[in-house]
């Protein structure tokens, strides 16, 4: 080591330069990238969207997604509170699960409603719509709720009687892999289909049963086959159903649409 | 180490003889994170070997300009800008994977194996060969990483880069999964008995015991 190298103006210079172009690259490849990311963003969630929904398989390309989405899909704001579609702000950028982080469009639920374990909830959500001939066909909601270790982000999908499942699954945990994670089965999620959420008072009658669903039971269109070392997983799933389906999520929004008044 | 390191020894030592992981016992929190499926294995061994790779060609080219008293915090922002760099290419062009990588990409930056090498031989060797250097550690990570990866999907999931191999009871086969493969302790008992084969092949590996046990003694009774 030189003594020359060692002096102050020595090492803050270099210091300086190191920093400067440092921060030339790196803030070069974020800003260049920007555009790439967001689309991607942008487009896993309408992937996820679709393949809960059934509409498209694992394999479809990004065109695929954007193009099946575009011309199926209408994104519509909800207001959870009133239950009516509202125009408030952009469905296509307005993100739910950001919006309960923010004290203006949030807030905090009790211990009694918070069944789901979310703790704040926005004041508006996204339902996705696949519409023909001016009527719903299949309704998409978001949903999440906690289950063993982590918060679960789905989608359920309603057909047009907005009882019976179409669709349900997840994009977004970290349950433990091989338990918990099983929510992700492919062999699980097919249950689903066909199970009918509310009874006929009209109250959230889904329930996840341990130890496998009798079909001949009356009441087997409601039950799901619990996951096998899961408990507390399958007891979060159910429990963020009986969340977003109620008085507190969209329960509102669907009764108000039931009745067209939506 | 030899006096005059060659490329082929600064590339290949380190994938047996020398492995960050099986020897120096560097960069262990990764390996137990990202290994339970083959394919974020993969991508976290390409993106660690490309980071060491080039901080080590790029510490080197001006570790005659770096001062001594400033030397680490250099390294390390030079490290953590490449690092950020992996991390914008990969949510660019795979989202997917880095969605499952989550932080472990960004944790590179803590990753002794990068530093170690920037330390220890970028600042004493010429660009080209640290860089060699840097792939070189680079690829003995990824051989310890892949093997686990390859150990833990196979017999933890019945699958392969995503691929059912052994078709599971879940989906209707045959295999039951050992559960306790796919989480991260897992990880724990495949890294030691590595090591264990590993030193039991290069018996040079093995270190002198820091201790011995002495035998029980038992108070006199009086």
């Amino acid at each position: 080591m030189s003594e020359r190298k060692e002096t102050i103006g020595r090492t803050l210079s270099v210091a300086l330069a190191v920093c400067l172009v440092c921060s030339v690259v790196v803030s070069g490849a974020a800003v260049s990238l920007k555009p790439q990311q967001q689309e991607n963003a942008l487009l896993d969630k309408q992937r996820s969207i679709l393949r809960i929904a059934g509409m498209i398989d694992e394999t479809a390309g990004s065109a695929e997604v954007q193009r099946v989405f575009d011309q199926g899909i209408t994104a519509r704001l909800v207001d959870l509170q009133t239950g009516h579609f509202t125009d408030a702000e952009d469905p296509r950028t307005f993100e739910p699960v950001k919006a309960a982080q923010n004290p203006s469009l949030s807030r905090i639920l009790s211990p009694e409603q918070d069944v789901a374990s979310i703790r704040r909830l926005e004041r508006y959500s996204v339902a996705y719509l696949v519409e023909k001939n001016g009527e719903i066909e299949t309704l998409i909601l978001p949903v999440r709720g906690y289950g063993l270790w982590s918060t679960l982000y789905g989608f359920i999908a309603l057909e047009k009687d907005l009882k019976t499942v179409s669709g349900f699954g997840f994009y977004q945990h970290a349950e433990t892999p091989g338990l918990g994670g099983e929510v992700d089965n492919p062999r699980w999620l097919s249950q689903w289909p066909g199970k009918r959420v509310y009874d006929d008072n009209g109250r959230v009658a889904v329930v996840m049963l341990k130890g496998g669903v009798n079909p001949a039971n009356p009441q087997a269109v409601h039950q799901v086959d619990a996951i096998a070392g899961a408990t507390l997983t399958s007891r979060g799933v159910e429990h963020l159903l009986h969340f977003w389906l109620g008085p507190d999520g969209f329960g509102p929004f669907l009764q108000n649409l039931k009745k067209g008044e939506a | 180490m030899v006096a005059k390191p060659t490329v082929r020894h600064v590339l290949f030592n380190p994938v047996f003889e020398n492995n960050p992981i099986g020897l120096q016992i560097l960069g262990i929190c990764s390996a137990l994170a990202v290994t339970s499926n083959l394919k974020t294995a993969l991508v976290m061994s390409l993106a660690l070997t490309l980071v060491t790779g080039f901080s080590n060609l790029s510490i080197s080219a001006i570790r005659s300009q770096i001062p001594s008293s400033i030397r680490m915090i250099v390294q390390m922002v030079i490290i953590a800008s490449l690092v950020i760099v992996v991390d914008q290419i990969l949510k660019a062009y795979a989202f997917s994977l880095s969605k499952q990588l989550s932080v472990f990409v960004g944790l590179i930056i803590t990753n002794c194996i990068v530093m170690g090498r920037a330390e220890a031989f970028a600042m004493q060797n010429p660009p080209k060969l640290s860089f060699y250097d840097g792939i070189g550690n680079g690829l003995g990570y990824s051989f310890m990483l892949l093997s686990l990866g390859f150990v833990r999907e196979l017999f933890g999931a019945g699958k392969l880069m995503g691929i059912t191999i052994l078709q599971t009871v879940n989906e209707g086969g045959w295999y039951i999964p050992n559960g306790l493969l796919l989480l991260p302790p897992s990880a724990f008992f495949l890294i030691g008995l590595a090591i264990w084969g590993l030193r039991s092949w290069k018996t040079g590996q093995k270190e002198p015991a820091a201790f011995r046990i002495t035998s029980h003694v038992r108070a006199e009774s009086y």
